[in-house]
């Protein structure tokens, strides 16, 4: 596949949404501290929440980690919900316990649920009386995981967001011949961020900052001089709030793909008037083993359709790259929330057939999905082997926010991930799974 | 308020979701936000069903909180009926709408299904998982079972088995060929793969088999009162608790039919003297309370173990974990805090844990052998073999599943000669695990490694289950090197290759120790005489 099709004349960007009001089946923002808090290396989350918030985050996690994890659950108890004075008491005690335990700790997010949200438990007032008692040495910040404000990626955007205010301001005075900052917004696995300020330095451009900072002491500042790329599509709050501190956003189709990487690079180095030459010889060799690398799934994809359950609001940039660069057709597009103006870039390429649909009713859209039967349905956890056993072969989604995917040298990996389910089952055909009772 | 890191309990709807999965027929409808969806991956990919949970939930929104969230419940109780026609239906909340207390077995009454509407309460802020089951089957049995007559023939009903349940599959089909043998019928099973029309038909049994007291208890309680049956006590887990189960059946019944014990080998794996190097092994018992009395039954009369410590999660049966503490002379450890249980294994430092997958990760990361007896589970305690726990082929599977990570006899007979060596000891691992994959993480504080990519996939991803970690052992330091003699050189040369240089490293240490700077064939004998147990 080295030759992408010409862009479509008039892309998805008004294609008319179906909007859905019914039952979901998707996780809640709680789910983004599994990767945050590896991101992240001195910060803590503390979820103020029930049971079912601790449950959560262990089967998400799959009760796999290591070590002890750098993130808990306040468990609010029956005495709790008796009066909040007692419960912000008790707030204050676990989380002096907590920092009297782990001194490694330099960032402790307070982290709201469905349970504290519904008894009105004001974490922010929490936030700053607690920022107060262990400043300077621990902050304290606070956002919302809960399932009844934040669907699944929307958890890492609540984080980001809280973290904008928080930043100091940029002290250089813009001047015309004066280069912007740049900052990259979106936690990416070290190895991938790393590749990403590799390439964007190769450009010329320097003064790169990442946010979330691998540690609070490399907080990025933001003002008026810094522009910013996003390279996560569900980034909206935060990129409302950078915004509002006088940041510029560059859009761009997102890094996914040998192309989306491509345009991503080229509005950025557009800002900083890099030389097309330079431009060129920069991203050249990479291009090109990332144009080998999806080659190397092209047979299995190529000819696919495809069909997208809502889960991580990645699936419009997904169907960009899978449609385009692996020759596939999407059927439909869920998405938890379509953000037309991050995603605009990429649904102008998407060619347009598709049906996009935002929200979830979830029996209604397995019914859509019976009667597609597409090749391929990415979905969630809850829905992948109850659809494998009818049949239909299926793409784990929580794995795309898992695993590196983003730029050159993981778009034969992010190919694989597709490629890899449709190899199986022809690997094992003639079809003879039939799970047990 | 209390600080979790990891529990070994999910809230009280999960224990009723493991009955309403467990059950064909009967739907679930539950208040609940989206983010609760995550239960159904527990029952999909831990447990690889092919069929979603039976379960709708309602998926409220901020947004609706304080307008409509109670007829967003009404509609969803609609609309699941409209598709799933089950026989019955079972209504509740979940810790979020438990706060807004929108009533769901009002509303669902209100609707005049035409079916029975089962309401429950779950208290998810005093209760946990394996009541909110015990909970949930109880409300079943009441509102659908009767007294009733009993069969003409000797039968009875199977109590407690449920989804996710640790091997209640393979539990449930040993135990019901026992019954079968000794001429007893199974009148339902429930309630794992019971309709309700099922459990409209109860009544008819002689009496209950309590597999699983945890999530059956009051189930069988209700009928031994209402509907007159007795039920078992004894858990059948183990060849002594096997054979007193058929005693007690037999008195239950007055049947005599014989039974053929055959098939069960784990006697005689325990008396051959191969199995001689178990004795006195010190074992580290934790997890349900039921499957832990049962261990340590098992651990101390059937294996010979020494066990040195024992405790449950549950509190609820607290009592006998207590008693039966007592009558073996340890502290019972009675936490649902797994930092406490961590601690305790610190201290004792037994060389054998059994337990939940939650010691196995506090086992790994101390380089002490695990074996899993009981939940909470994860994938890898759904094996496609055929794996009870219980009746003869359980107990057989007992002296595997416990004797496998440990290190065999005569292997170890060489550990013990060359121990505290750095590169093959106790905690190196027995040779026929293989590689030495995992390595440990000595200090609990330690976070995990910073990359991202290396999260470990999400719940499906099982582990290689089968390697056992490598772990810091002791080193010693040898600082500077005794000279060897060429007999004792020639001597070293005879002992196996693969503890030949743990036998040099001991020696040299040994003379260190005592100042000898030349090592002779006795300098050898006398070091090997030192380390040995
Ligand atoms: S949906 Fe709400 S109650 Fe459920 S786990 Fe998420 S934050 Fe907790």
């Amino acid at each position: 596949m080295s030759i992408l099709p010409t862009p479509p004349s008039q892309g998805c960007r008004e294609t008319p949404v179906l909007k859905e009001r019914g039952q979901r089946e998707v996780f809640c923002g709680l789910t983004g501290i599994i990767w945050l808090h590896r991101k992240m290396q001195d910060a803590f989350f503390l979820v103020v929440g029930s049971r079912t918030c601790a449950h959560l985050l262990q089967s998400a996690a799959g009760v796999m980690i290591f070590a002890e994890p750098r993130f808990g659950t306040a468990i609010l108890e029956e005495k709790d919900l008796a009066g909040l004075a007692d419960a912000n008491e008790e707030l204050d005690r676990e989380v002096a316990r907590l920092i009297a335990r782990r001194p490694d700790i330099r960032q402790l997010f307070l982290v709201g649920s469905c349970p504290s949200e519904v008894i009105k438990l004001d974490l922010s007032r929490a936030a700053e009386r607690l920022s107060a008692v262990h400043a300077p040495h621990v902050r304290v910040l606070n956002y919302s995981g809960s399932g009844i404000e934040t669907t699944f990626t929307q958890g890492e955007d609540a984080c980001l967001a809280t973290l904008v205010p928080a930043l100091p301001e940029a002290s250089a005075q813009s001047t015309p011949d004066q280069a912007p900052d740049l900052l990259l917004v979106g936690a990416l696995p070290d190895v991938v961020e790393d590749q990403a300020l590799a390439l964007l330095n190769a450009l010329g451009i320097k003064n790169i900052r990442c946010l979330p900072a691998r540690r609070s002491d490399a907080l990025p500042s933001i003002g008026p001089n810094t522009i910013f790329a996003l390279t996560q599509p569900f980034l909206g709050d935060t990129h409302a709030a950078l915004i509002k501190r006088g940041a510029r956003h560059i859009a761009a189709p997102f890094p996914f793909g040998e192309e989306g990487t491509t345009l991503w690079l080229q509005a950025i180095a557009a800002q900083f008037n890099v030389p097309a030459e330079r431009f060129d010889s920069v991203t050249a060799a990479p291009r090109a083993r990332a144009r080998k690398a999806i080659a190397a799934h092209a047979d299995a994809l190529s000819g696919k359709s495809i069909f997208f359950f809502p889960d991580s609001q990645l699936e419009p940039a997904l169907a960009r790259f899978l449609t385009r660069e692996c020759g596939m057709t999407a059927l439909e597009i869920g998405t938890p929330y379509l953000h037309r103006a991050l995603l605009g870039p990429d649904l102008d390429l998407i060619a347009p057939g598709p049906v996009f649909s935002e929200g979830q009713d979830v029996d209604l859209q397995l019914d859509r999905a019976r009667q597609a039967r597409p090749d391929l349905t990415v979905c969630g956890l809850g829905l992948a082997n109850p659809l494998e056993a009818e049949g239909l072969t299926t793409k784990w989604a929580i794995e795309l926010v898992f695993t590196p995917v983003h730029f050159y040298e993981q778009a034969g990996d992010l190919a694989a991930l597709f490629a890899r389910p449709l190899r199986r089952r022809a690997l094992l055909s003639p079809p003879q799974i039939r799970a047990a009772e | 308020m209390k600080l979790a890191l990891w529990t070994y309990e999910g809230p009280p709807h999960v224990g009723a979701m493991r009955v309403a999965t467990g059950m064909k027929g009967l739907h679930f409808v539950l208040h609940a936000p989206q983010g609760d969806t995550y239960a159904d991956l527990l029952f999909t990919m831990i447990e690889r069903r092919n069929q979603r949970p039976p379960v709708t939930y309602t998926t409220f929104q901020a947004r609706d909180l304080g307008s409509d969230t109670a007829n967003l419940f009404k509609s969803a109780c609609a609309d699941a009926y409209a598709r799933f026609r089950p026989e019955a239906m079972i209504v509740g909340a979940s810790c979020t709408a438990e706060l807004i207390q929108d009533d769901p077995g009002g509303l669902a009454e209100a609707l005049g299904l035409p079916i029975p509407v089962i309401p429950l309460e779950l208290p998810s802020y005093q209760r946990k998982e394996n009541f909110g089951a015990d909970e949930t089957f109880l409300q079943i049995a009441r509102a659908l079972a009767r007294p009733m007559a009993r069969s003409a023939d000797i039968s009875c009903n199977i109590l407690g088995p449920t989804g996710l349940g640790f091997r209640h599959r393979d539990d449930v089909a040993e135990i019901t060929a026992l019954l079968d043998e000794m001429g007893v019928r199974i009148n339902v099973t429930a309630p794992m793969g019971a309709c309700p029309s099922d459990i409209t038909k109860l009544g008819s049994a002689h009496f209950n088999v309590l597999l699983y007291p945890e999530t059956g208890e009051s189930a069988a309680r209700w009928c031994e009162k209402t509907l007159g049956q007795p039920f078992t006590k004894t858990i059948p887990i183990g060849a002594q608790a096997t054979r007193a189960f058929i005693a007690e059946i037999r008195a239950l019944t007055g049947l005599t039919t014989p039974v053929d014990d055959s098939r069960l080998r784990q006697p005689w794996w325990a008396a051959s003297v191969d199995s001689t190097y178990l004795t006195g092994k010190r074992v580290f018992i934790f997890g349900d309370a039921s499957h832990v009395m049962a261990a340590a039954r098992v651990a101390r009369d059937e294996i010979g173990f020494d066990v040195v410590g024992m405790g449950c999660y549950n509190r609820e049966f607290a009592r006998p974990m207590r008693a039966l503490a007592k009558e073996f002379g340890v502290t019972p450890l009675i936490t649902d805090d797994y930092l406490e249980v961590e601690q305790a294994i610190a201290d004792l430092q037994p060389e054998l844990i059994l337990g939940t997958q939650m010691e196995r990760h506090i086992g790994k990361r101390m380089g002490i052998p695990c074996a899993v007896i009981s939940a909470p589970v994860h994938v890898q305690d759904f094996p496609a073999r055929y794996s009870p726990q219980m009746g003869f082929e359980g107990a057989n599977v007992l002296f595997d599943t416990w004797v496998h990570p440990l290190v065999m006899g005569l292997e170890e007979h060489l550990l013990h000669m060359f121990r505290n060596d750095f590169e093959f000891n106790d905690a190196a691992g027995p040779s026929h695990h293989g590689g030495l994959s995992h390595h440990s993480n000595p200090a609990p504080q330690t976070a995990a490694p910073p990359d991202l990519a290396a999260a470990e996939p999400a719940a499906g991803g099982a582990e290689g289950g089968g390697s056992m970690p490598a772990t810091s052992a002791p080193q010693q330091a040898v600082s500077d090197t005794p000279i060897w003699l060429g007999d004792a050189e020639s001597e070293l040369r005879k002992i196996p290759f693969f503890v030949r240089g743990k036998a040099r490293r001991n020696t040299e240490a040994f003379a260190n120790l005592r100042g000898i700077q030349q090592i002779s064939v006795d300098t050898l004998y006398e070091a090997k005489a030192h380390y040995a147990r």
